[in-house]
């Protein structure tokens, strides 16, 4: 219809209400005003970024917000108002999910290295400054004096008060029962309710240290919450300009090394350190520690040999089912279908702690019911242990086969298989030179998917096994059903809590790379599957 | 005109896409405003009232709550209460303080500490006035090479648990005299133990190691050091212990024992005795029971690990004066302590907290005479590496491992990668 009345006539004001969208139609009016909602929502996210002081944050909203307007507000780029939000996904949840990991793998971010250089050398003054033995606990008054601020404590009556520079002084005034200064001569009393409500204020006094005599090894008086002193004394001293720590006590000298950790001068280093960048380091140390490298070899091929066995045997069972219950004969075949898909609805974890229970050798029922009795210990021997992470997974996911496979014979054409049994042939050659390739050319690509999950299918093995039982031989803490994705895990410490993050994103990326070639490389392979 | 609509409909969808995508980031950066507000307000011309940023779990919320109510009242400050799972904040607080988005008050366990302080995320805190309140146990346990890092509030260690229909209410001296009256009463089981499964399980098993004085790290002065010191003779004599008694002995310990099966057990009366922490009172509820601490197997004191939970002040906190103001006036107080019992009963650490209220006041007793005995779990960052290790060897020795052997090899292999 709309072809005819174009042909017959191109009426002018036609074409300027299809033009509306940039023109001024309604539809730029409608634009004008999601721009307008986009606009406010970016300027919003970038004010609030700027208050937050994420500079990152704020440049990549200034980028994506300017590029929004040009995009949807410019002629020429047509192509991008379609895929540009797509685009954004891509780059934030994709793109820079994966730089941050790379990002990561060459630094030593982890246990001991989790902040920046200031903050480990605040961790180190904080955790140097001790309580002097014996010291009281003095009632305080906050003092000031104009901008000097000072602490006034009573010693027998009589009161003393001192600042950062001047080490405490008798001065007159007066005190309360508690020993509290109530009046300090030359000084203005600060209250405490100012005190707590001032934060630049109460961050002075916390910052504090009045000395309590002349000699530095006596102490300064310091207070943590406004209302009382004690005398404290730090054994460590930062020199900002030679960015060293200097020991008062030992004399040892700390200066940072190039992991981010202060070592002194007689070899000793200081808990709390800081993330530097360490280049490619954990990359080498993945391959060339050799404890690792003997049990990694076990791990990657039980992994190659888990992810496969359960693609292949899912694949075989699911599709057995599905080709059993596409048969018409078939009674209920509804009902029969609905209960198979059942185990696919558990959550896998929940499924991987009941198996775990079912198979234990004394009060589990698989044991009990199908074996006698008979004391079977399925998750404690190596070999029986992986044959019920391939048999539990084989539970979990054949269902998902018998899904797809179902769906993909109800699609193949009818007359295809008219064709072949008009020529004679017979079930199972139907089968073999029909049927399955062409599920094949539907299911290969959903096939290496499956092998990509599960190669890193960390659920399964946690859940059900921990990565046990232990290597006898070995002396690192890896098992004989771990993968590599749970060896990970164990390797670089964020099972114990004393995490490497730098290690475990370089071995994440290794992993990624090998599923990566391993698909590539299958991808290939499925191609010519569809020659047929 | 069809054309139109199509074409509007696709931008109209593609910007609210976009929509969404932008406003995902202003929420990302409204929730760090807190944080800007509060340095707006520093500059000290409008004091209205700063705020204070609490991490506390679930539990424990109403009680802090309480205490934050006074302490808002009082001071004009705000208190936020930032509700977390227990098992995140840990792993949080490490992440979030260096940043700057952290909070100024978390609630812990002491057994990060090491960690804590490896990663410098935690402040000294002074116990105030009311420093000899607080048990010395929970003290010891928040103090970090000599310094305390945490204000304790609660404590909690395992405990031996029996039948009272079964064993009566005695507690047995030793490990003999207890499986004994156990084999005596005619239970299925004098004693099972939660092995956690396959995995092993060293914590629940530990008071039984020490009594063979075999302690995890050598202990000095109160605080570990990061020397291994279950080795050795002792160590030994107590892996040849668990083997007789393993599966392929005695068989009163085993590795088809987990937490749930054990509970279960014990709950049917198939066990005269067992050991387990206040946290498994629940799942006892069709049994008569009474707590006792746990029996020596190898002649000395049989010492449970220690938990202690408590507050930590952050290191990066800007409100650190208001922090220390708030825990030690309006938290170590007998009533805020008793509210934080009522609201999660866990042994107090504190003096005056009244235990009558708890669902098991009996229980308590034990349970705290249990961790009268016991030793604080090591917050040292090394505890972290010995998990593994010490779990699996003794759940191989359990099934049947040459114990010796593989106890030695779990030596040599811990302090191997503790030395890493």
């Amino acid at each position: 219809m709309s072809t005819d009345t174009a042909e017959q006539a191109p009426a002018p004001n036609k074409e300027s209400l299809a033009r509306g969208l940039t023109g001024m139609g309604w539809g730029f009016v409608v634009k004008l005003l999601l721009m307008m909602v986009v606009n406010a929502l970016g300027v919003a996210g970038i004010m609030a970024a700027w208050n937050a002081q994420a500079w990152i944050i704020l440049g990549a909203s200034v980028v994506f917000l300017v590029a929004a307007d040009w995009v949807y507000f410019s002629r020429r780029a047509l192509p991008l108002k379609y895929i540009y939000p797509g685009l954004i996904f891509l780059l934030v949840f994709q793109v820079f999910a994966m730089g941050y990991t790379a990002y990561v793998a060459t630094t030593n971010y982890g246990a001991g290295h989790q902040g920046t250089m200031e903050q480990a050398v605040d961790a180190a003054l904080i955790q140097s400054e001790r309580e002097v033995e014996g010291s009281a606990s003095y009632p305080l008054a906050v003092v000031r004096d104009g901008d000097t601020l000072g602490f006034a404590i009573s010693e027998d009556g009589v009161v003393e008060v001192g600042t950062a520079d001047q080490p405490l002084a008798e001065v007159g005034g007066s005190v309360d029962d508690t020993g509290r200064p109530t009046e300090v001569a030359g000084w203005e009393i600060v209250e405490r309710g100012a005190l707590l409500s001032d934060q630049e204020l109460a961050q002075q006094v916390t910052d504090l240290r009045v000395p309590v005599s002349d000699n530095a090894d006596d102490g300064s008086l310091r207070t943590r919450e406004g209302s009382t002193a004690k005398v404290y004394r730090s054994s460590l001293e930062w020199d900002e300009g030679a960015k060293t720590l200097t020991d008062v006590d030992s004399g040892v000298v700390y200066s940072a090394n190039e992991y981010g950790t202060f070592v002194g001068d007689d070899g000793s280093t200081l808990p709390a350190g800081w993330y530097v960048n360490v280049g490619f380091e954990n990359f080498t140390r993945a391959v060339t520690d050799t404890d690792y490298r003997e049990p990694l070899i076990r791990v990657t091929l039980w992994t190659f040999a888990f992810a496969f066995l359960t693609v292949a045997s899912s694949f075989l069972l699911g599709l057995l089912f599905a080709l059993v219950f596409n048969d018409e004969r078939v009674r209920g075949r509804k009902v029969l279908r609905t209960l198979f898909i059942l185990p696919y609805a558990f959550p896998a974890f929940l499924t991987a702690l009941l198996w775990r229970g079912m198979l234990n050798p004394e009060f589990g029922i698989i044991n009990k019911w199908f074996f006698f009795g008979a004391d079977i210990n399925w998750l404690g021997d190596p070999w029986l242990a992986k044959f019920s992470i391939l048999f539990v997974n084989l539970w979990l996911s054949f269902p998902y086969w018998f899904l797809v496979c179902t769906g993909a014979l109800q699609s193949l054409s009818s007359e295809t298989m008219e064709a072949a049994q008009i020529d004679g042939a017979g079930r199972w050659r139907q089968f073999r030179s029909i049927t399955f390739p062409l599920l094949l050319v539907s299911t290969a690509p959903l096939a290496i998917a499956s092998f990509a999950f599960n190669f890193n299918n960390f659920t399964i093995i946690y859940m059900l096994t921990n990565g046990g039982p232990r290597f006898d031989d070995t002396s690192v803490p890896l098992g004989a059903t771990d993968i590599l994705i749970t060896a990970i895990y164990q390797i670089s410490g964020v099972a114990g809590g004393r995490a490497d993050y730098g290690l475990a994103a370089a071995l994440s990326i290794v992993v990624f790379v090998v599923v990566g070639i391993v698909s590539a490389i299958a991808f290939r392979q499925t191609k010519k599957l569809e020659e047929f | 005109m069809r054309n139109t609509i199509g074409k509007v409909a696709v931008l109209a969808t593609s910007v609210a896409l976009l929509a969404a995508c932008s406003s995902g980031t202003t929420e990302e950066t409204t929730s760090a405003e807190p944080s800007s507000s509060a340095t707006e307000t520093s500059s000290g011309i409008d004091a209205t009232g700063l705020t204070l940023t609490v991490w506390t779990d679930e539990n424990r919320q109403p009680a802090i709550e309480a205490a934050a109510a006074t302490f808002e009242e009082e001071t004009g400050a705000t208190v936020e209460l930032v509700q977390k799972n227990f098992e995140d904040i840990r792993a949080d607080f490490l992440a979030q303080v260096p940043t700057g988005e952290g909070p100024d008050i978390t609630i812990g366990a002491h057994d990060w500490l090491g960690a804590l302080v490896e990663a410098g995320v935690v402040n000294t805190v002074d116990l105030g006035a009311s420093a000899s309140s607080f048990a010395q146990v929970a003290v010891d346990a928040m103090t970090y090479d000599g310094q305390v890092y945490g204000l304790p509030y609660s404590t909690e260690a395992v405990a031996l648990i029996q039948n009272t229909d079964l064993v009566g209410t005695e507690a047995p001296a030793t490990w003999d005299d207890m499986i004994a009256a156990g084999e005596e009463s005619g239970a299925e089981r004098a004693f099972c133990i939660n092995v956690n499964g396959e995995t092993g399980d060293g914590y629940t098993m530990y008071p039984f190691q020490t009594s063979f004085g075999a302690p995890v790290f050598v202990q000095e002065g109160g605080s570990y050091t990061s020397e291994v010191g279950m080795g050795g003779e002792a160590g030994e004599a107590f892996a040849t212990w668990l083997s007789e008694n393993g599966e392929k002995g005695a068989g009163h310990i085993s590795t088809t024992v987990d937490y749930a099966t054990n509970n279960t057990l014990f709950n049917k009366g198939k066990c005269a005795y067992t050991v387990a922490g206040p946290w498994a009172l629940g799942d006892f509820a069709d049994v008569n029971f009474t707590v006792n601490p746990v029996p020596s197997a190898g002649g000395e004191t049989a010492a449970p690990f220690v938990g202690v939970q408590g507050f930590y002040v952050s290191s990066q906190s800007e409100n650190a004066l208001l922090a220390n103001e708030f825990l030690t006036n309006y938290i170590a107080t007998t009533d805020a302590m008793q509210a934080l019992y009522d609201a999660d009963p866990r042994l107090p650490a504190f003096e005056g907290v009244d235990t009558a209220s708890a669902p098991f006041p009996d229980a308590i007793a034990g349970f705290q005479a249990s961790a009268e005995q016991g030793v604080p779990m090591p917050s040292i960052p090394e505890m972290g590496s010995v998990w593994d290790f010490w779990n699996a060897a003794e759940a191989k020795i359990i099934k049947g491992a040459d114990p010796v052997k593989t106890w030695n090899k779990m030596i040599t292999d811990l302090t191997a990668s503790l030395e890493g």
